[in-house]
C-alpha cells in the first residue's frame, strides 16, 4: 500500500489535545475509503478515493487525538473556530475537506477559541 | 483548484479568504487592509489625541499581542504621537498567568514598550489561587472579574495614562450582544457595542479591534509569527459564554458576515432613556476611593468577605446583611490602597523600561 508523508502543526492551544506536541510528521495511505473510515482492514471491499483533508481529520481523530473529541470535530469536519491552513494558505481557498493531499504537504490547525 | 491571484493587487497568490467580504487576497495585501481598517476605526471614532498616554491591556494572548503590534505599527506609520505602555494584570494563577506573563515580558522587548505588571497579591493581598482555595470554584469568576476591572484602572492610574485599549474583537462583541439579548439585559445591550466607554470618573477604555474578526487576528498573528500564549484559564471557563461562542461560530460558518451583522443590530437597538437611567449614580467608595454605585465598592465588599472568612458574603446583598449581622467591620481589616485618578504629568511610579 503506497503512502504519502505530511507535516501537521498545531497552534492556538489546539496542541493541548494532541499530547501537547506542536509538530508531527505522519504517513497516510494515498488511497482511502470514501466513507473516511480509518480501519484499513477491508479496504479492498470498499469504494476508495485519493486521500484528502476530510480523511486526514478522521485519521487524526482516531490515531492522534488524546482527549475531548468534541473540541476538535463536529459533524465530520473540524469544529467551527478552528482555522486550517494548507501550505500556509487558508483551506477555504483550497477546497476545504476536499483538498487532495500531496506528498510533503504541510497542514496547520489553529484554534481561535482560546483567550485573548 | 488552481491558485487564484489576489483580488486587490491582482498579482500575488491569494492566501486567505476574508470572512467579512469573501475576498481572496494575498499575504501582503491582507496585512495592509487589516491594519488600514483598524486605523480607519481609530480615526473615525476619534479615539486618540496627539500626546495621549495609552496603556494596552496585555494578557499575552492573541488579541492583545496583535493589538500591541498593530498599535505600535500604526502609531509610527501615521504619527499618532501616542506614548504606548503595556499593562498586565497578574491574577496569581499558577500554571496559567505566570506562563502568559512570560509572553508579555517578551513582547515588552520585541515591541520596545514599557511594561507595568500589577498583581492581585500586591493590590488586594490575595492571589486567585488563594481565593479559589477559600471560595471554591463556584463564584471565583465573580472575584476575578471585579478585581481585574479595578486592577486595570489602578494600573492605568499608576502609569498615569489617559486611556486603556483592550483587544476585544468583533467576535467578542457579537457574542456579548447575543448574551445580553439571551439574558434580557437591555441596559447592558445598549452599552456593549460602544467602541469607547468613559464614565465621569473612569479612565477611557476603548476597543480598536471592534470590527476585526477573530479569524483575521489569528491569521495576522500566524503570518507575522507573533509570539502569543494560548490556554484556557484553569479555573472554570465561562460556560455561558462558551455556549454563546459556539452558537456564534456556527452562525459564522453558515454566513461569515453574521458577526458584523450582529454588532450592527446591537448598535441599532434604541434603548429608552428611562432604561439607561436605571444605572445607579456613581459615587466614590468610602474605603478605597474607587468609583462605585454604592458606599462601598464591589472589590472592597468582596475583600472584606475574604478577610473575615465569609468569602461568599460579598456576592449577594443577602450575604452582605449576614456579614453585617456578624458585627462591624474590624478596624484592622486589610484594605485596598486609596485610588487616585491620574492628574497629568509623569507616572506616579517607576515602570520597567525595556533593556
Ligand atoms: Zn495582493
Ligand atoms: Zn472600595
Amino acid at each position: 500500500m503506497s503512502t504519502i508523508s505530511l507535516r501537521i502543526e498545531f497552534g492556538g492551544g489546539l496542541e493541548l489535545l494532541f499530547d501537547n506536541k506542536r509538530s508531527y510528521r505522519i504517513d497516510v495511505p494515498s488511497l482511502v475509503p470514501k466513507d473516511n473510515s480509518t480501519d484499513a482492514e477491508n479496504l479492498s471491499t470498499k469504494e476508495t478515493k485519493p486521500v484528502d483533508v476530510d480523511y486526514l481529520i478522521h485519521h487524526m481523530r482516531d490515531n492522534m487525538l488524546k482527549e475531548r473529541v468534541e473540541l476538535f470535530m463536529e459533524k465530520d469536519t473540524v469544529r467551527p473556530g478552528i482555522l486550517v491552513l494548507i501550505n500556509d494558505t487558508d483551506w477555504e481557498l483550497e477546497g476545504e475537506g476536499e483538498y487532495r493531499l500531496k506528498d510533503g504537504d504541510e497542514v496547520v490547525f489553529i484554534s481561535t477559541l482560546h483567550g485573548g | 483548484m488552481a491558485p487564484r491571484s489576489c483580488a486587490l493587487c491582482l498579482k500575488a497568490k491569494s492566501m486567505l479568504k476574508r470572512p467579512k467580504t469573501g475576498q481572496q487576497i494575498c499575504r501582503d495585501c491582507f496585512f495592509y487592509v487589516f491594519e488600514t481598517e483598524v486605523h480607519n476605526t481609530i480615526i473615525h471614532s476619534k479615539l486618540f489625541n496627539p500626546g495621549d498616554r495609552v496603556a494596552i491591556g496585555a494578557s499575552g494572548g492573541k488579541d492583545s499581542t496583535v493589538l500591541a503590534y498593530v498599535m505600535k505599527t500604526l502609531n509610527e506609520r501615521y504619527q499618532y504621537g501616542l506614548e504606548l505602555f503595556l499593562l498586565s494584570i497578574d491574577e496569581g494563577i499558577t500554571g496559567y498567568r505566570d506562563d502568559s506573563l512570560e509572553t508579555v515580558k517578551r513582547n515588552q522587548e520585541q515591541y520596545d514598550m514599557p511594561l507595568k505588571i500589577l498583581s492581585y497579591g500586591e493590590l488586594y493581598g490575595w492571589t486567585m489561587d488563594a481565593i479559589v482555595s477559600q471560595v471554591g470554584r463556584k463564584n471565583n469568576c465573580t472575584f476575578c472579574g471585579v478585581f481585574r476591572r479595578q486592577a486595570l484602572d489602578r494600573g492605568a492610574a499608576m502609569l498615569n495614562v489617559d486611556h486603556i485599549v483592550t483587544g476585544h474583537n468583533a467576535d467578542d462583541i457579537a457574542e456579548t450582544v447575543l448574551m445580553n439579548i439571551m439574558r434580557g439585559d437591555i441596559a447592558r445591550l445598549g452599552r456593549c457595542t460602544s467602541i469607547c466607554t468613559q464614565g465621569e470618573d473612569t479612565i477611557r477604555r476603548s476597543k480598536p479591534f471592534k470590527y476585526a474578526y477573530e479569524k483575521e487576528i489569528v491569521m495576522y498573528a500566524y503570518f507575522k509569527k507573533l509570539d502569543y500564549f494560548s490556554t484556557e484559564c484553569i479555573y472554570s471557563p465561562d460556560a455561558y459564554r462558551g455556549h454563546a461562542r459556539a452558537f456564534l461560530k456556527d452562525l459564522e460558518a453558515a454566513r461569515p458576515s453574521a458577526i458584523i451583522d450582529i454588532i450592527h443590530s446591537g448598535e441599532a437597538f434604541e434603548i429608552k432613556e428611562e432604561i439607561k437611567a436605571t444605572q445607579k449614580v456613581q459615587q466614590t467608595c468610602q474605603r478605597c476611593g474607587y468609583m462605585s454605585s454604592n458606599p462601598l465598592c464591589k472589590a472592597c465588599t468582596l475583600l472584606e468577605g475574604l478577610e473575615r472568612g465569609m468569602a461568599n458574603s460579598g456576592i449577594t446583598d443577602r450575604g452582605r446583611r449576614k456579614l453585617d449581622a456578624e458585627g462591624p467591620t474590624p478596624d484592622n481589616l486589610r484594605t485596598i490602597p486609596f485610588f487616585r485618578r491620574p492628574s497629568g504629568g509623569y507616572p506616579a511610579i517607576a515602570v520597567e523600561l525595556p533593556s
